[in-house]
This record gives C-alpha cells, sequence and structure tokens, in this order.
C-alpha cells in the first residue's frame, strides 16, 4: 500500500468580497511520487498553495501531513515539517554567492564568524549528493536560471524537504534545461521524494508526472494517473471545453515595403558589459517575426530600444524609412510603433489609473481628445467604452483602476489601446506570459488580425517556444547578445533545434544569419 | 599671507586637525554603512550623536568617570534609536519623515533637558563633566614630525579607527552581516529562509546608532570637553554622505570621511585668516554636495558614453 503523504481534504476558501477561490478541493500525494497539479491561470491553483503554507486560513477543510493533522503558521514552519518550495520568483539573493544562498539563516560558524569554506563545502556534498552539477563559489546574479531553479530546489532539499512543490518551473526554461530537469526531479522521486508540479503545460505532465489533479474555477474537476489520460483530454478537462492547440493564420500577405530595420545594433549597458552585439534584421509589412532566447540574452534591451526606452550605442534602427536616432518615446510612437512590454505592471499600464486613463495614455494630447488646457472627456468616453467592448475588457466600469483587474484583463487593456493606435509594427514582449488561456487565444488573434488584415508587422518576443513557433512566419534566435540562427519559415521549425540554438551550443554562419537582413 | 600656511608646522597642525574633525564622521559614517546594507538609511543619525553628545555629558559629571560617560552616551544613541526603530519597523511611519522629525525632536529635546539641568540653554558648561583622555602611543611618538600628527590624540579617535576594522568584520565576514546584506539586497529571500527582516534591520538601526553615539561622545568629551546646542552641526548627514560616496565599503568610508574631515579642517583653518567667516563655515557642507555630485556625475557620464537612457 502506498503511504499517503500529504492530503489537503475539503478545503474551501472564500475571499472577504465573496470570491470562492477554492471550493471543497482535495488534494492527495503519495510518497515518492510526482503530482502534478493542473489548471489555468486564475483556477485556484495558488490559494490552494497558500493555504498549504499558512499564509491563508481556509474557510473550511484540513490538511493532514503522513496522516496527523496540521496547520502551517508559514512557509518556514512548512519547511520545519519537512515541505519546501521552489517560486516562480526565485528568493535569491543575486550578489550573494551559491554557497552564501544555500547556508542563508543556517550558516556555518568558526570562531564567531561565518565559515565560508565550510558553505561550499556544505554545498558540494549536498549537490553531490542528489547529482546537481552546481559551482558552490559563483555569484548566483552571474548564474542561468536554470542554475539558480537548481539552488532553490537544493535550498529545499538542504533543510530537509521531503515534499517538494515546484510551481511552474519549466516556463523560464529551454527544452534542454527541461529534460535535465526531469532527469533530477526523477531521481529525486527515486529517492523516495514526493514532488508536487504545478504546471499547464501538458506535454510536460505527460512525461513527467505519475499521477494528477486538475483545478478549473476553483473546484476539482479531475483526479488520476496521467497514463489513463491523453492531452487532449487533459486540456478539455482543464480549460473545460474543447481547446484547439492550433493557432490558424492564413499565408502572409506582404507587399514587402520595410517596416523595421535593425542594421549592425549594438548596445552596452552602464557597467560596461555588451548586451547587443551586431544585431541585424528586417521585417517587412504583413508579417510576424519571432524572437527566440533564453530570458536576459538581449531581447528584452532590444524591445527596449526599439521602442525608445534606451538610447543604443552603435549601429541604426529605423522606422518605414525614418531612423528613431535621438528621437523620443513619444516621437517613436507617433512614427507608428507601438509595444506590449513584457513588464505589464510597471510599462504595460499605470495600475492606480483607471482602465479609461490607460486606453488613452498615448493619444489623450492629440486634438482629438483635448481642447486648449482641457480634456474632451465626452469623446474620450465614447471612444474608449467602444474600444472595452471591442477588446473585450471585464472591468466594472471604465473607471475601475487597471491594477485591480487580472492579468488577462490587463493585457487586454493594453491590447485595446496598442492596437487601435494605427501602428505600423508592434513591439509584443512576452504577450502572454501569465495569463488565462482564453485571453491568450485573443491577444493571438489580435496580433495575427493585425498583420493579416491591417498590413502591420508585429516583433514577437517569448519564452514560450509553442506560441513563438505557431505565431511566427520567421523566427530569429537570441544568444547573449547576438542573432545566432534564422529560420525563414517558423512551420519548418521544432523546439528542440531552438533550444540548441538558445542555449549556444550551435551557431548559423554569419551568411545564413545574415539573411535576417533584407538587402 | 599664504606663506604661514606652507611652513611644516603648519601643515603638522593641519594634518592633526583633519584627523581630529574626522572622527566623528567616521564613527557616524560606519553607522550609515551598517544601515545602508541593510538596504536602509539611518535618517536620524543627526538626533542619536546630538542626543548621545548631552546624556554623556551628564553621565560623566553624575559619576565623574569617563567610562560612565560613554555608556550615557550610548544611551542616549539607544533612546533615539529604540523610537526611531519603534516608529519606521514597527508603526511602518516613513523613514524620511521620522528621522528628520526625531533630529528636530533631538535637537530641541537636548536644550530643554541641559536647560532643566543647568538653567543654561546654550552649553553644559555648568555642569563638572571629563573628557576622553588623549593618548600617546608609544614608539610612534617618538618618530619626528609622524609622531606628531598620528600620537597623542583623543582615546576615541583610535577607537575610531579600529571602528572601521571591526565593521568590516561585522557586515563582510559575519553571520550577522551576510543576514544584514541578504536582508539590503532582496528582503524576500531572506524571509524565505526564514530571516525576520524586521529583527535584522533592527539589530543593523541599533548597532548604526551606537556606532553614531561614539562620534557624540567623541564631540562632548573630546572635540569639546562640554555640550552645545545643535553642536552636530550636519555631521549626522555628512556621515551618511560619506557611506554614500564610497558605496558602502569599509574603507572608502573612511577615506571619504577623512576627505569630509580635511574639509572640516580647511574650514578652521582659514577661518584664522581675515576671510569671512560665514564663508569659510560652508566648506564642508560644501564639500559634501560637491563630493555627492562628481559622484553621480561620473555615474552619469559613463551611462552616456554606454549609450544609455539618462533622463
Amino acid at each position: 500500500m502506498e503511504e499517503q503523504i500529504l492530503l489537503m481534504d475539503n478545503i474551501t476558501v472564500i475571499y472577504p468580497n465573496g470570491f470562492a477561490a477554492n471550493k471543497n478541493v482535495r488534494l492527495a500525494c503519495n510518497r515518492g511520487s510526482i503530482h502534478a497539479l493542473l489548471g489555468e491561470n486564475g483556477a485556484g491553483k495558488t490559494t490552494l498553495m497558500k493555504v498549504l503554507f499558512g499564509s491563508i486560513t481556509p474557510t473550511e477543510g484540513q490538511i493532514y501531513l503522513k496522516g496527523k493533522p496540521i496547520q502551517f503558521r508559514d512557509s518556514l514552519d512548512a519547511i520545519q515539517h519537512g515541505v519546501g518550495m521552489v517560486h516562480q520568483h526565485f528568493m535569491l539573493v543575486d550578489e550573494l554567492t551559491v554557497a552564501e544562498n544555500l547556508v542563508l539563516g543556517m550558516e556555518p560558524k568558526k570562531r564567531g564568524l561565518f565559515d565560508f569554506d565550510a558553505a561550499v563545502k556544505i554545498t558540494d556534498e549536498i549537490a553531490k549528493k542528489y547529482n546537481f552539477e552546481i559551482d558552490a563559489r559563483a555569484i548566483v546574479g552571474d548564474c542561468s536560471v536554470a542554475v539558480k531553479q537548481k539552488l532553490e530546489i537544493l535550498k529545499a532539499l538542504l533543510r530537509g524537504a521531503e515534499i517538494l512543490i515546484l510551481d511552474e518551473p519549466t516556463a523560464v526554461l529551454t527544452p534542454q534545461e527541461i529534460s535535465e530537469l526531469f532527469v533530477e526531479l526523477k531521481k529525486l522521486r527515486d529517492m523516495n521524494h514526493t514532488i508536487v508540479f504545478i504546471s499547464h503545460k501538458l506535454n510536460e505532465v505527460k512525461s513527467l508526472c505519475d499521477s494528477f489533479t486538475i483545478l478549473r474555477n476553483g473546484q476539482v474537476v479531475d483526479v488520476g494517473r496521467i497514463d489513463d489520460f491523453t492531452e487532449q483530454e487533459l486540456s478539455n478537462l482543464m480549460v473545460g471545453r474543447q481547446v484547439s492547440f492550433e493557432i490558424s493564420k492564413d499565408a502572409p500577405k506582404s507587399e514587402g515595403r520595410e517596416l523595421l530595420r535593425v542594421q549592425n545594433l549594438h548596445y552596452t549597458n552602464y557597467e560596461g558589459k555588451q548586451l547587443l552585439k551586431d544585431v541585424s534584421f528586417s521585417l517587412t509589412d504583413g508579417r510576424i517575426l519571432g524572437v527566440a532566447g533564453v530570458e536576459g540574452n538581449g531581447q528584452n534591451e532590444l524591445s527596449e530600444i526599439i521602442t525608445g526606452l534606451r538610447r543604443f550605442s552603435k549601429g541604426d534602427i529605423t522606422i518605414d524609412g525614418s531612423s528613431i536616432k535621438n528621437r523620443t518615446v513619444r516621437q517613436i510612437r507617433r512614427l507608428g510603433v507601438g509595444s506590449i512590454s513584457e513588464d505589464r505592471m510597471t510599462y504595460g499600464c499605470a495600475p492606480n489609473m483607471s482602465v479609461r486613463d490607460n486606453i488613452i495614455a498615448d493619444r489623450y494630447f492629440t486634438g482629438k481628445y483635448s481642447k486648449g488646457i482641457r480634456l474632451d472627456i465626452k469623446a474620450i468616453q465614447k471612444d474608449t467604452n467602444a474600444l472595452i467592448k471591442q477588446f473585450d475588457v471585464a472591468c466594472p466600469s471604465p473607471d475601475s483602476m487597471a491594477g485591480m483587474l487580472s492579468g488577462g484583463n490587463i493585457q487586454k487593456i493594453i491590447a485595446a489601446r496598442e492596437f487601435s493606435s494605427d501602428s505600423k509594427i508592434i513591439i509584443a514582449n512576452q504577450p502572454t506570459r501569465g495569463i488565462d488561456v482564453g485571453s491568450s487565444e485573443f491577444i493571438h488573434s489580435q496580433l495575427i488580425k493585425m498583420t493579416r488584415e491591417k498590413g502591420a508587422s508585429v516583433l514577437l518576443i517569448s519564452a514560450d517556444l509553442n506560441e513563438l513557433i505557431k505565431l511566427s512566419d520567421s523566427i530569429i534566435v537570441m544568444y547573449n547578445g547576438e542573432i545566432t540562427a534564422y529560420f525563414e519559415d517558423a512551420s519548418k521549425v521544432t523546439d528542440v533545434e531552438l533550444g540548441e540554438y538558445m542555449l549556444g551550443v550551435k551557431k548559423m554562419s554569419t551568411e545564413e544569419i545574415g539573411r535576417a537582413l533584407q538587402q | 599671507m599664504l606663506e604661514q600656511f606652507l611652513t611644516l608646522d603648519y601643515l603638522i597642525a593641519f594634518l592633526i586637525s583633519v584627523i581630529r574633525m574626522s572622527t566623528p564622521l567616521i564613527f557616524c559614517a560606519l553607522g550609515a554603512l551598517i544601515a545602508s546594507h541593510a538596504g536602509t538609511i539611518n535618517m536620524a543619525l543627526e538626533g542619536i550623536m546630538l542626543m548621545a553628545s548631552l546624556i554623556a555629558v551628564v553621565f560623566s559629571a553624575l559619576t565623574q568617570s569617563v567610562i560612565g560617560g560613554i555608556a550615557g552616551a550610548l544611551l542616549g544613541g539607544l533612546i533615539i534609536s529604540l523610537l526611531f526603530v519603534y516608529l519606521h519597523l514597527y508603526k511602518q511611519s516613513d523613514l524620511i519623515i521620522t528621522g528628520l522629525a526625531l533630529n528636530t525632536f533631538a535637537s530641541g529635546g537636548t536644550v530643554y533637558l541641559l536647560f532643566l539641568l543647568t538653567g543654561d540653554k546654550g552649553t553644559s558648561r555648568l555642569l563638572q563633566s571629563l573628557s576622553v583622555p588623549n593618548w600617546h602611543i608609544p614608539i610612534i611618538k617618538d618618530i619626528p614630525i609622524l609622531g606628531k600628527i598620528l600620537s597623542g590624540h583623543n582615546a576615541l579617535t583610535y577607537i575610531a579607527f579600529i571602528a572601521v576594522f571591526l565593521t568590516y568584520i561585522l557586515v563582510f565576514r559575519s553571520r550577522l552581516g551576510l543576514r544584514i546584506r541578504a536582508v539590503g539586497f532582496n528582503p524576500n529571500a531572506a524571509a524565505s529562509v526564514g530571516i525576520s527582516v524586521k529583527k535584522i534591520k533592527l539589530q543593523a538601526f541599533l548597532l548604526s546608532g551606537l556606532f553614531a553615539s561614539l562620534g557624540g561622545a567623541f564631540m562632548s568629551m573630546g572635540y569639546l570637553s562640554y555640550f552645545a546646542r545643535d553642536m552636530m552641526a550636519g555631521r549626522g548627514y555628512i556621515g551618511i554622505a560619506a557611506t554614500t560616496l564610497a558605496n558602502g565599503q569599509s574603507f572608502g568610508t573612511l577615506l571619504a570621511s577623512l576627505g569630509f574631515g580635511a574639509a572640516n579642517a580647511a574650514s578652521i583653518t582659514l577661518a584664522t585668516l581675515n576671510l569671512k567667516a560665514d564663508l569659510v563655515a560652508m566648506i564642508p557642507y560644501l564639500a559634501t554636495v560637491i563630493g555627492l555630485v562628481i559622484v553621480s556625475a561620473r555615474k552619469l557620464a559613463k551611462a552616456r558614453k554606454k549609450g544609455q537612457v539618462t533622463d
């Protein structure tokens, strides 16, 4: 008989505003297994985990650990009982070394002082025990995302975690790093650790997990053994309707007009680190160009430079023939650049302002909306109400604060603004990250509509390789600030192939990469 | 007129003055350094030093012991520190506003206390308080010139230099220091491994206040032999500037403090000339502003060169 190590029984959470985030949820995990907790964003996975870690007291229900009823005060209390969590946002101090991060809070001591050598030894020992490769003396800030994640897992293991909860751990990894992680996780399972794997990527769940629980709208819709279900079945259960994995789009109708041209672009940041090296590519009307790459390989800098938030060091960028050199953000926008920023809450919207104000943020000063020193409120109301409807923004009122809405709805506000301003080119940086499937589909269809119907171009930067391959017409891969690959036809690329270039294992010849730039 | 400044004796006197004037700044800057590594600013340093210098005088007069006076300084500094910590960390009051409020409070409060105790609102000269003795360092004192410059200073001056090493070890080599830096860099990460951010900040603020208190003690038991109202004259803020200039590095902080000390010494030396006294008194503050502007201008120039957005 398998031992049930964790049982969350009949958990109900009703928030003060009356919203029931969890309704009679039951989550059971067996020792030495990998259990998938599946569900869309907003399905209640996060709430359930907050209940487990004691940051929310459930309205109803009981947690049992190894058969005994328990209630953790906080994540620390949970760790002391052998339950560890690897967050999506790493809880690491970038400025300190791997070893220092690992032992933080339980530092080895010698003659009253911190013993760094002992910390290194502890790191090497635990890394060896679990077969993780990690450099104890490296500064965490210089490490790759994959290494940081390993460090987070080791942190939990060092503190005696028997149950490890991983919150969407693969969202930031390349296919190669994912398979490495899976090997390590399976080894942990074989060492009789229990893993709760939170995800909505079903192919990964299929290849890794033993059993699953699916949440939808705060309720358990199904539990079972992974092997008994197909990906399609799991996906339908998750979303509650038939989902199509395919994104349908027509062939691009391009007139061959070059809307964006980036030529020999160099960018060195304030610390003297060169983040973009000789980047050249061009983008013609009606096409979507995907940019693949592990986060932090220059994609954000590229998008911020094209939208005018950063200045480049050398090279040139032209929008429909005009150089953006020495132009301000507003001037660049007036040239026809729209932007969906990767950082939704900082650059995408003003969270404390109303939905309406956010929609007109790029046009309130135009003659259409401002008369002398005053704003034409009537015109603003009329147009924003229409956009809210057209872009399906679910908000209590146009005057609601944008920050109160869900990620998907905030992204729709941004889309309503950026897609309605007659942009010739849209820089879409992680446009669907962390938003629900419905909103993602909507954003995808809007991006396709912009190119296929309005003849605009889209530069799509995304860590989601599926999205990238399905939406893009062509793809470039960035590694270490350089373009390392160019694929003329995105439909002929696999994610594994992209992964090899993303990790810098392979690099195309200068001539092949040069094709990204039209002569 | 100028040649009298170029004599050896004047130079020696000037360097002695630099070391002397730097002492309170070093203590205060070290206090600011500890707080800065915890990711915060100890805005109450000015008030902490002021209160420390008054209580030092009172305690040394009461106990007739130098140690008693130093203990008084630490206690005086602790009072303001605890108030600061309570309001800022436990009642979540604004850092800057609370610091400024406490500095104003210390400014008025010390005068009030002084008046209660002595009936004088200006200085504590009526109290029979003691001074911290000067130390003559064996061997070094016999070296020509160097001995004159380095030996015979107030004991607290030597302690200030030792304190630079102590804070280095505290911040960069101790477990508490590692935790302080972890909290300063990423409080969430520290909290996730069970470090109480509040407790670490509390310890950092209190340590910060204790170091600065010694600077306060120096002012009323070394630099002068009595307390005078508002005698810190902005040293608490200059200390924060020194750490900022040095980017939180211990020995850089020492150098920056010596630099500001030199500006202080220059203003005193030049005051003996027939220059406008008000203008000369401005030198240390002008030096602070210029120092901060230079550091930030250099950062900006670097950023411009590298093509980063600067506005």
